[in-house]
């Protein structure tokens, strides 16, 4: 192929860009990975001939082959423990935990092996491993299948946490996730996985950026996964009362991207932070806290946080007032010492 | 059923506690040659667990969980392996680290409390000291997928206790092994103790190794003081990995004759005399009377042994005895490929606390 052909090739992918659904997203970054890098493997429980619950690892058995990507026994510790050693002898595995509460039998895999494995060893084994975990609620799922598990993994030094909010961030930060040298884990929000935008994977994405999702100038909402949605939301609201919204975008947990959010506080004066996992002792409450200890003489206002109650999630049927919402975001933006 | 998996009763024994060689259906005994190599591993393994017992005395090691007693289990472990295969050890397993090539002041980094581990992973192909009980054995497992997938022959050799056997983990790694046929021999050390916790604790089950049918693969049982049975039934369970045949579950009858480590009182739960009878089975004497009585061993080689072990327990002293030079930002070097904005701040605040503290002391 020529390199004029070329070109003209991407001249035109860029034309006809693919919606993507964010499941399709990260099927595309997975089979990118597994096509470019042979040590790529993907495992975990049904993600083989069934394609996983969410359909996320769809085709790969069949595209790669069972030794690329393989069911294994149902065992969560096991998945994690093995990719560890996997990881040593020079993998690159992506494993799936089938759901958020379903990874816990793994956290002693997570907190003590894979976070801790490159300091222990003085950086002479680093684990370049990725963990996706389905996770949050919205979807009318019963019983540990709603669980915002984020914190506990947030918290462990030695993790790297990432959560997409778009099918393109979906995409490319799956795809750096996969790149990274150290261990990852990959938070996709089961509530955005079947909405659709168009993806451009000629974009690379970089772990520990996060992104303005909206421009305001009078107060800046600070969110991620599900939440980013509900505050973009809140911020057209916003608009037509005569507030102008800013809204920034995560993305990746640890390292949190201080530049990027303090920078944002500034401008406006005044911060909410939203996420929906029980606020005590959450990933809310430590960028409250950042924001708080950092932009003091800027802020106009204490930083408010509208998160999940301090409760087991909910039932079905009652999350909806589990989850926050634009109102309780509307609200909360109302309650920050305003002028007028 | 399948009649094979499971191990034989009694335990495989090739030498009796008296020296007398012991034939066995199965297995063969190793050559004079061989056991000569192991009785030189013991010699110099049991002087290892006898200076760091007296380096705890002295403050040097923080902490020290002897293998004394089990020393034909350690040394088993490392010699029944080639070059390119893989040892997941424990952390009551520093002689058998030691024996696989590990320098002993690498080795003792974790206990002497500068660092979690000293000696880097890949090159002598042993993993860190686990902790944690019988996490380890699943690193092993994934190890042996990772090469199978990489068309190598290696195997891994994991160890793990009694008391591991109990743990979630210990299934779902012998579980995963088995289905996938991967090459992996599970060792465990029936030391007959977790910390106090006595077997019977542990399980029902007719033995340890009995566990190995429920996973489909075979299960065997050795003498864990009879080091010319343990290097025979490790190695068939070696070979017949490398050959592509899956796991063995090993199960080696030993018995921790010290206290679970320095900081435990194991006469709150076991007699002396129960301690007393095991005496009668230590594993250095038995090959050792072996050896001599076959002319293999002669009072020349038996200095020569000596010597080699003190020159170990010399470099031992010395290491431990030495204040290494500590970097306090070694805190923040390793936990990332590339440190964290957060961490590069936190570490110029302990910068500076360092240099606040340097100024006031001058």
């Amino acid at each position: 192929m020529s390199i004029v052909e070329t070109t003209e090739l991407t001249a035109s992918a860029q034309e006809e860009l693919p919606v993507l659904t964010m499941a399709g997203a990260l099927n595309l970054a997975l089979a990118d990975a597994m096509d470019k890098d042979p040590s790529v493997l993907v495992f975990g429980e049904d993600v083989g001939t069934l394609g996983g619950v969410f359909r996320v690892t769809d085709g790969l058995t069949a595209r790669f082959g069972e030794q690329r990507c393989f069911d294994t026994p149902l065992a969560e510790s096991g998945i994690v423990g093995t990719a560890i050693g996997m990881a040593m002898n020079g993998m690159r595995p992506v494993v799936e935990m089938q759901f958020d509460a379903f990874a816990y039998p793994a956290f002693e895999q997570i907190v003590s092996h894979a976070a801790k494995m490159a300091n222990r060893t003085r950086g002479t084994v680093r684990l370049p491993m990725v963990i996706r975990v389905p996770f949050g609620g919205g979807i009318g799922g019963v019983e540990h299948h709603c669980d915002s598990s984020e914190a506990y993994y947030a918290h462990t030094p030695g993790l790297t946490v990432v959560c997409p909010a778009t099918p393109q961030d979906a995409y490319g930060l799956l795809r750096a996730a996969i790149d990274h040298p150290d261990p990852v884990i990959f938070l996709e929000p089961k509530k955005l996985y079947w909405g659709k935008a168009a993806v451009d994977t000629t974009v690379p994405a970089a772990i520990g950026h996060a992104r303005v999702a909206r421009s305001g100038t009078d107060v800046t909402l600070v969110a991620y996964g599900t939440s980013v949605g509900i505050a973009l939301d809140a911020a057209a609201v916003a608009e037509t009362e005569g507030r102008s919204v800013q809204v920034v975008d995560v993305r990746t947990l640890t390292p949190c991207d201080d530049a990027t959010i303090f920078a944002a506080v500034r401008a406006t004066g005044r911060a909410v932070v939203v996420a929906e996992a029980p606020g005590f002792a959450s990933v809310a409450s430590e960028l409250s806290a950042r924001i708080g200890e950092h932009c003091f003489s800027y802020l106009e206002a204490p930083v408010r946080r509208v998160t999940g109650f301090d409760v087991p999630f909910a039932p079905p049927k009652l999350e909806h007032h589990y989850l926050p919402d634009v109102d309780r975001v509307l609200d909360a933006i109302d309650s920050l010492h305003w002028a007028d | 059923m399948r009649e094979d998996l499971l191990p034989s009763e009694p335990p495989v024994q090739l030498i009796s506690a008296d020296g007398s060689a012991k034939t066995d259906e199965t297995y063969a005994a190793p050559v004079p040659e061989r056991l000569v190599d192991a009785y030189r591993a013991l010699v110099r393994g049991r002087r290892i667990n006898e200076q760091c017992n007296a380096l705890v005395r002295q403050g040097r090691l923080a902490v020290y969980p002897s293998s004394h007693g089990q020393e034909a289990c350690q040394v088993a472990a490392a010699l029944v392996l080639a070059d390119g295969d893989w040892l997941f050890p424990t952390y009551r397993d520093s002689v058998a680290v030691i024996s696989r090539g590990v320098s002993p002041a690498e080795a003792l980094v974790l206990l002497k409390g500068d660092w979690h581990s000293g000696y880097d992973p890949v090159r002598y192909r042993v993993a860190p000291q686990a902790t944690p009980l019988a996490t380890q054995l699943l690193h092993a497992v994934g190890v042996a997928h990772a090469a199978i997938l990489r068309g190598e022959d290696t195997v891994v050799l994991a160890l793990c206790g009694d008391g591991a056997t109990s743990e979630g983990d210990f299934h779902e790694a012998l579980n995963f092994a088995a289905v996938f046929g991967l090459p992996v021999v599970f060792f465990v050390q029936n030391n007959e103790f977790a910390i106090s916790v006595p077997l019977a604790r542990q399980t029902a089950a007719p033995s340890l190794a009995h566990k190995a049918i429920g996973y489909g693969i075979p299960g065997r049982r050795v003498d864990g003081n009879d080091v010319a049975a343990l290097l025979a039934v490790l190695g068939e369970a070696v070979d017949r990995a490398r050959a592509g045949g899956g796991p063995t579950l090993v199960e080696a009858h030993t018995y921790r004759m010290q206290a679970h480590t320095n900081a435990d009182d194991d006469t709150r739960y076991r007699g002396r005399s129960e301690v007393k009878a095991w005496e009668d089975r230590d594993p250095l004497t038995r090959v050792r009377t072996h050896l001599r009585g076959s002319g293999a061993l002669d009072d020349e080689l038996e200095a020569e042994f000596a010597a080699e072990a003190e020159t170990t327990a010399s470099l031992l002293r010395d290491a431990m005895n030495t204040e290494s030079e500590l970097d306090p930002e070694d805190l923040f070097r390793f936990v990332h490929a590339e440190r964290t904005p957060q961490l590069r701040d936190q570490w110029r605040l302990l910068q500076d606390e360092l240099a606040r503290a340097g100024e006031e002391s001058r």
